[in-house]
């Protein structure tokens, strides 16, 4: 339990801690922080719209927007188990996403029982080569991961446009995004769950059924990562690669295995984006969940429960974002970016709050 | 191909190494000092964009520079503070500025200029001049691989100025030895935060340089994500440079030159235009995965240093 609390405590600290320094941020852009956190918070969670009525909307939207999280959080916290800093889920998603529309385009003749888990394995598929080639080029040539992974992710994107505007866009559309995929490839979305027990959740939020499969992701996570050996390895490998070697443990397997379960993880936005919401891919769509998934990680401590409630903070983030964005004179839903980054910060500065702690101890 | 080699690629490869070159010298000093510096392009970021915006208030290019230069070393203060006061890991530290910086310009711009993520467009006698050594009329060649932005002949001023310090200065061997042996360094008698703290500063400082030249040298404003990974790249032509400022400087020269050419590509030979782009991407992947293994990085890169 006493466990359990420390666990909690840190990252919470770095959250109000962020929040108090965008207070400042916003306080000197000119708005009222407080009327800002008020729209970010009640356009997240609320369960009434501003007529007073009750709306699943903004849950809704924000757990759509934790989905993709969850899966790059996911990713992310993988890599950091084998002591690797996977900044390329970004790319990795985008490459994700459009090897789940090539599918979904490509086979539509396939029933959708056949279809959807195909389209489904392509995205993971796709993910974790792209992930896969900087896990190699690490154990390989020792090539850090962080400076290839970002210059993957640009290459990722060119090759996604071309091969967008030059082969899978409507003829003439200016819009970079693929024809659609077969109507049998679409996954269900919440509705459908909850339409046969009598509760009306709107078919307009694209919340689908990724979400669950990002649940049932993080068991998976959890089982893999402490319950097999496979698990084991990895984190021998990044806990200390040379014990590991000592111990029997082939390292640079576990650097290219560890990378591709992560890009894996990281396709799996395609699931959501183009099986459950778009249903086409669309070129850019990602708004920057790959980066923010550092964010849940690192916030989540790594760990499949902390990653599911940062996700849902950052969804709703992004969902309330989009409000503070129309509903106030200056601050721009940039501030989401600016408020993950000072995160991150706060967290990777644990020494800080156990300071802080110990020495409020000592007083009190 | 005939057309594509000339004169101009020089004068142009010149123009696009710049940056890189500037954020290369910056990251030099911090990580010979012992501090990763990822956070190269969040300060780019940040420095492109003060040196617009305060351009834009103040009309002047220099005191927009000079601006860039302080909001560099504030942004490299909050890593050096997070690194090497409170022991932070090197690269989340440096990952979170740049995911900050992704931010804070276009939430700044939203706020000044009530734009979403863009300065506005200086007139042209508001950039930096170009500095003149020869009659663009009379020796059109000459000028234009030699009249220059000003900056262009700091960059190459301080590759010279950088290998005298690092070797010859008390400074220098100072940084070199925190980065290389702290515990040494530390019973010598030399304070391994001051120095490393300075490092990391003076890397801010040279960072910005290498963003205002973007905004206020070769363009004419700020543009969300401007810096395109300019400064990973500079990084990575550190590590093949093997930290060293003038094998940095060629390295540099080389993805500069890689991007000149993918410039003049586009558009005269038949290959799409998405696959130049990815150019230099790709030459650093293969620059590090073919020579990483036989440069050596400082010795204590990475390790926060306790006093024990």
């Amino acid at each position: 339990m006493k466990d359990l609390a420390r666990e909690l405590m840190f990252p919470l600290m770095a959250v109000i801690a962020a929040f108090a320094v965008g207070a400042i941020v916003i306080l000197a852009i000119g708005d009222n922080p407080i009327e800002v956190y008020r729209i970010l918070l009640s356009s997240a969670f609320g369960f009434y719209d501003a007529l007073g009525n009750f709306t699943f909307d903004n849950w809704g939207y924000t757990l759509f927007y934790a989905t993709p999280l969850i899966f790059t959080g996911l990713a992310v916290a993988l890599a950091f188990k084998c002591g690797l800093l996977n900044i390329g889920a970004e790319g990795q998603l985008y490459v994700g996403a459009f090897a789940a529309a090539w599918a979904g385009i490509t086979f539509k003749g396939l029933p959708g029982i056949i279809l959807i888990p195909f389209c489904m394995v392509c995205a993971i598929v796709a993910g974790a080569f792209w992930g896969a080639i900087p896990g190699v080029l690490k154990a390989r040539f020792g090539a850090h991961e962080v400076i290839n992974t970002i210059m993957l992710n640009f290459i990722a994107v060119g090759i996604l446009s071309y091969l967008i505007q030059q082969h899978y866009k409507v003829p003439g559309d200016p819009i970079m995004e693929s024809t659609e995929i077969a109507g049998q490839a679409h996954i269900a979305r919440v509705h459908t769950f909850l339409a046969p027990i009598g509760i009306d959740f709107p078919e307009r939020i694209p919340l689908n059924f990724a979400f669950i499969l990002a649940l049932l992701a993080c068991v998976a996570f959890y089982v893999f990562v402490w319950r097999t050996k496979w698990g084991y390895e990895i984190r021998a490998a990044g806990l200390n690669a040379k014990a590991a070697e000592y111990g029997g443990i082939n390292v640079r397997r576990q650097i290219v295995l560890a990378m591709a379960i992560s890009g894996g993880l990281a396709g799996m936005v395609g699931i959501n984006e183009v099986l459950g919401y778009r249903y086409r891919y669309y070129h850019d769509f990602s708004a920057n969940y790959g980066f923010t998934g550092i964010a849940v990680a690192l916030l989540g401590r790594n760990h499949p429960v902390g990653i599911v409630l940062s996700a849902i903070l950052f969804g709703a983030l992004i969902r309330g974002g989009l409000f503070v964005d129309i509903f106030t004179d200056h601050v721009s839903k940039d501030l989401v970016q600016v408020l993950q980054g000072i995160i991150i910060l706060f967290v990777s500065c644990e020494a800080l709050f156990r300071l802080l702690v110990k020495r409020s101890w000592r007083i009190g | 191909m005939g057309e594509i080699l000339n004169i101009t690629l020089i004068a142009s490869t010149i123009r696009l190494s710049t940056p890189i070159i500037l954020a290369a010298l910056g990251g030099l000093y911090s990580e010979r000092g012992g501090v990763i510096n990822i956070a190269l392009e969040g300060i780019m970021l940040a420095g492109a964009f003060t040196a617009s915006a305060v351009t834009v208030f103040t009309h002047n290019p220099w005191v927009g520079l000079l601006a860039a230069i302080i909001a560099g070393v504030l942004v490299a203060g909050i890593h050096g503070v997070a690194t090497i006061f409170y022991r932070a890991d090197q690269v989340v530290s440096g990952t979170a500025i740049n995911i900050l910086f992704l931010g804070v310009p276009a939430l700044l711009s939203g706020a000044l200029f009530d734009s979403t993520g863009a300065t506005p467009q200086l007139p042209r006698d508001q950039v930096l001049p170009d500095v003149r050594i020869f009659n663009p009329q009379s020796m059109p060649t000459l000028a234009s691989v030699f009249n220059q932005k000003p900056l262009v002949y700091v960059a190459l001023a301080l590759v010279v100025l950088s290998y005298y310090v690092l070797r010859n200065t008390r400074f220098g061997l100072r940084l070199r030895a925190v980065g290389e042996n702290p515990e040494a360094a530390d019973t010598a008698g030399v304070s391994v935060v001051k120095t490393r703290m300075s490092g990391v500063l003076i890397s801010g400082a040279l960072a910005a340089m290498g963003g205002a030249y973007l905004s206020i040298g070769q363009n004419s404003l700020f543009t969300r994500n401007m810096t395109a990974g300019r400064g990973f790249i500079a990084l990575a032509a550190l590590i093949f440079g093997k930290w060293d400022p003038v094998g940095a400087f060629l390295a540099c020269l080389l993805f500069g030159f890689a991007e000149a050419i993918s410039i003049r590509m586009q558009g005269t030979v038949n290959i799409p235009n998405q696959f130049i782009q990815i150019i230099p991407y790709v030459l650093t992947i293969v620059v590090l995965a073919g020579l990483i293994r036989r440069a050596t990085p400082p010795r204590a890169i990475g390790i926060p240093y306790t006093k024990s």
